[in-house]
């Protein structure tokens, strides 16, 4: 425990460079542009930025990187509150309460509000990335393939466990994600696979083209779609409205502290930032006084979708950075950052890069902080960046999201798959394909496949060895579980229903 | 492809339809390549195709569960709309000239599309004069040069005719 403080401490001075706190404040900005542009968000914003990164030290390009995600946490809600437009998926929630805030001229309270609460779920979240995360990885230390795969196994079933989408909607996603994560030279015995005789598929498909074309092209059709206006609300913040709102905020501490759980929860299972936003929601609904007023504009209903969204964001991380198993694919992106920075994810990085975890659990400290400041004296600089018409917006980040596919290997075709891909992506956002999955999945495949493999050498491929003691076991089973989860919960449903007439 | 005409749009049922049997094609393909490399175990372990075959596999069965639900009627049917016609003219006008944009990008170069494309776009779409519409679409190309060309030193494709090799990059 106290050697993770001095280490923590130690990390401080890493991060605190002055040329670490530049990257720091350009990070934070450009991540609460890229959250108010539609099109662009965490993932593929980070991922097209990626490349920029490559001659950077490992430790300034990640706290430039981590600090884009934390800026695109905080843009999203500026979006949803102002123009009623969510500008990324995990605040659709604070639109329910935030947008009629703003409506009756309450934009200030309501930003103020939304804010700080992401600033408190950050924090709970980083928190206890400090404190768990060495710990997670010190117990990681001992696991070989059979463990590291029903971790896995786990990751994926609970995708399909805690998704709303449609079961098999899910799965097929997921492993459409596998399938092509499989394209390629095969790393075990060299021989192409599914390329189907067209070389230039040797290379297989990176996973950074796949979050460009499904989050950024996918997105910009999406909201073609909408037509081209926005209309929102003007916002001005001022110090008094910050301390009025900062002096109602405590009341609420039992819904934030909820929220804080629900969004580590959800954020280290891969549930993700969006479902702990509305499970958080509509969890202080319920157990709220309020709860019948929620959706006129009612604070604590920014309060509790807000905090969950970046306790889940930032604890997202935790498993990324300790076992090397990204919990949302922004976290999946920053991972394969890692890997280009020549940098092994896993338990071992916190022994072999104690510079380079420390200084990125620092900076998120510092960045969070960063950011609140930030957001909170430009909202009306960020506003207006909306009011530029799409007319512009969009062929520009089209143009952005070529260059940023084009740069990840500097091969044309990349160019043609980020639009397939975008293609894909909006057909899937309509019928409720989920993306996550198919991209956690793309990230994973090789070494979910790997450890598969090395466990099967191990036991000459008989199955008993992911049942072979108690904590390889243990994980499976919750993973069979979850995977089970939609059939169970139904059962369980018509139990009750069956006994209630009774 | 997406002919089903309707009064007012494309039917959310035949893209389902659609979508299911592309990933049943996907998974078909998958579960094909993987036999030929050899799905079972080898003389020094698993084959190459064994794991891809079974995530073909499930592909395969997942969209047909899919392809079901939306045939029995349970998921769709209520006639509901994926989108409507003056939805796809929009989408389509920023679809079609994106493929046209990634066409030039082949052959004069990403610097010199992007600046027609941005401009183009801005004409035809947003009704903005000659002369807003060219500054802006050079103004973005001109600051994409300087970061990655300059800067990072990241050199973008310049294209099959490359007509901008004067500047020596």
């Amino acid at each position: 425990m106290f050697e993770d403080i001095n280490a923590l401490f130690h990390g401080f001075s890493v991060a605190l460079t002055p040329f670490n706190l530049l990257l720091m404040f350009i990070g934070v900005t450009l991540g609460v542009i890229i959250g108010v542009l539609p099109g662009l968000g965490g993932a593929n914003g980070i991922a097209i930025l990626l490349p920029l990164t490559f001659s950077m030290p490992p430790t300034s390009a990640i706290i430039m990187l981590s600090c884009i995600y934390w800026g695109a946490l905080f843009g999203g809600a500026i979006t949803s509150i102002l123009f009623n437009i969510p500008g990324e998926p995990w605040s659709v929630a604070t639109t329910f309460d935030g947008y009629p805030m703003a409506q009756q001229g309450r934009a200030g309270e309501a930003l103020t509000a939304s804010f700080t609460s992401s600033f408190v779920g950050a924090f709970f979240a980083v928190v206890m990335i400090t404190f768990l995360a060495p710990l997670v990885a010190r117990f990681a230390l001992q696991f070989g393939p059979p463990e590291f795969f029903s971790v896995y196994f786990l990751t994926f079933c609970s995708f399909i466990g805690m998704g709303k989408e449609p079961p098999f909607k899910i799965m097929a996603s997921m492993m459409l994600g596998f399938a092509l994560a499989a394209v390629g030279i095969d790393t075990v015995t060299g021989q192409p696979r599914l390329i189907f005789g067209w070389f230039e598929l040797l290379r297989g498909f990176d996973f950074l083209i796949a979050v460009i074309g499904l989050f950024g092209i996918g997105e910009i059709l999406l909201s073609m779609e909408e037509g081209l206006s926005f209309s929102g609300k003007s916002a001005k913040i001022d110090p008094k409205i910050v301390l009025e709102t900062w002096k109602k905020l405590p009341q609420y501490w039992l819904t934030s502290l909820r929220s804080c759980l629900i969004g580590c929860w959800l954020g280290i299972t891969p549930g993700g930032a969006t479902p702990a936003s509305f499970m958080s929601y509509g969890v202080a609904k319920r157990m709220s006084k309020n709860g019948a007023k929620f959706g006129t504009g009612q604070l604590e209903g920014v309060v509790a979708p807000e905090t969950a969204a970046h306790a889940a964001g930032t604890s997202a991380l935790l498993p990324m950075l300790a076992l090397g198993i990204p919990g949302s694919p922004t976290a999946a992106v920053l991972l394969g950052g890692l890997l280009i920075w020549g940098l092994q994810p896993g338990p071992l990085l916190f022994i072999e890069q104690k510079d380079f975890v420390w200084g990125l659990i620092a900076s998120m400290y510092l960045g969070n902080i960063a950011g609140l400041v930030i957001v909170l004296t430009c909202v009306p600089l960020f506003a207006a960046i909306l009011r530029v018409p799409f007319s512009i917006i969009a062929p520009v980040i089209i143009v952005i999201c070529a260059i940023g596919a084009y740069t990840v290997h500097n091969a044309m075709l990349d160019i043609w798959f980020m639009l397939l891909f975008g293609v894909a992506g909006y057909a899937f956002k309509k019928l409720a394909y989920p993306l996550a999955p198919l991209v956690l999945a793309l990230v994973l495949g090789d070494r979910a496949e790997d450890s598969f493999r090395q466990s099967m050498l191990i036991a000459q491929g008989d199955m008993r060895i992911f049942f072979s003691n108690w904590l390889v076991g243990g994980v499976m089973a919750l993973g069979l579980v979850m995977l089970f989860w939609p059939v169970v919960s139904k059962l369980l449903v018509s139990l009750r229903a069956s006994k209630t007439p009774a | 492809m997406e002919e089903h005409k309707e009064s007012t749009g494309i039917s959310t049922r035949s893209v389902e339809i659609l979508v299911a049997l592309i990933f049943l094609l996907i998974g078909g393909m998958v579960v094909f390549d993987s036999f030929r490399l050899g799905a079972s175990w080898g003389a020094d372990g698993p084959q190459a195709g064994y794991f891809p075959f079974y995530v073909g596999l499930i592909i395969c069965i997942s969209s047909l569960v899919t392809l079901g639900q939306v045939l029995l009627g349970k998921v769709g049917r209520s006639g509901k709309i994926f989108v409507e016609w003056s939805q796809l003219k929009l989408v389509l006008s920023v679809l079609l000239p994106a493929a046209v944009y990634i066409v030039g990008i082949q052959l004069i170069g990403i610097y010199l599309a992007s600046a027609v494309y941005i401009a183009t776009f801005m004409i035809w779409l947003g009704n903005y004069s000659w002369f807003k519409s060219i500054a802006l679409g050079v103004v973005v190309s001109v600051l994409g040069f300087l970061t990655f060309e300059v800067w990072f030193q990241v050199p973008l494709y310049k294209g099959v005719f490359d007509p901008l090799s004067f500047l020596g990059y």
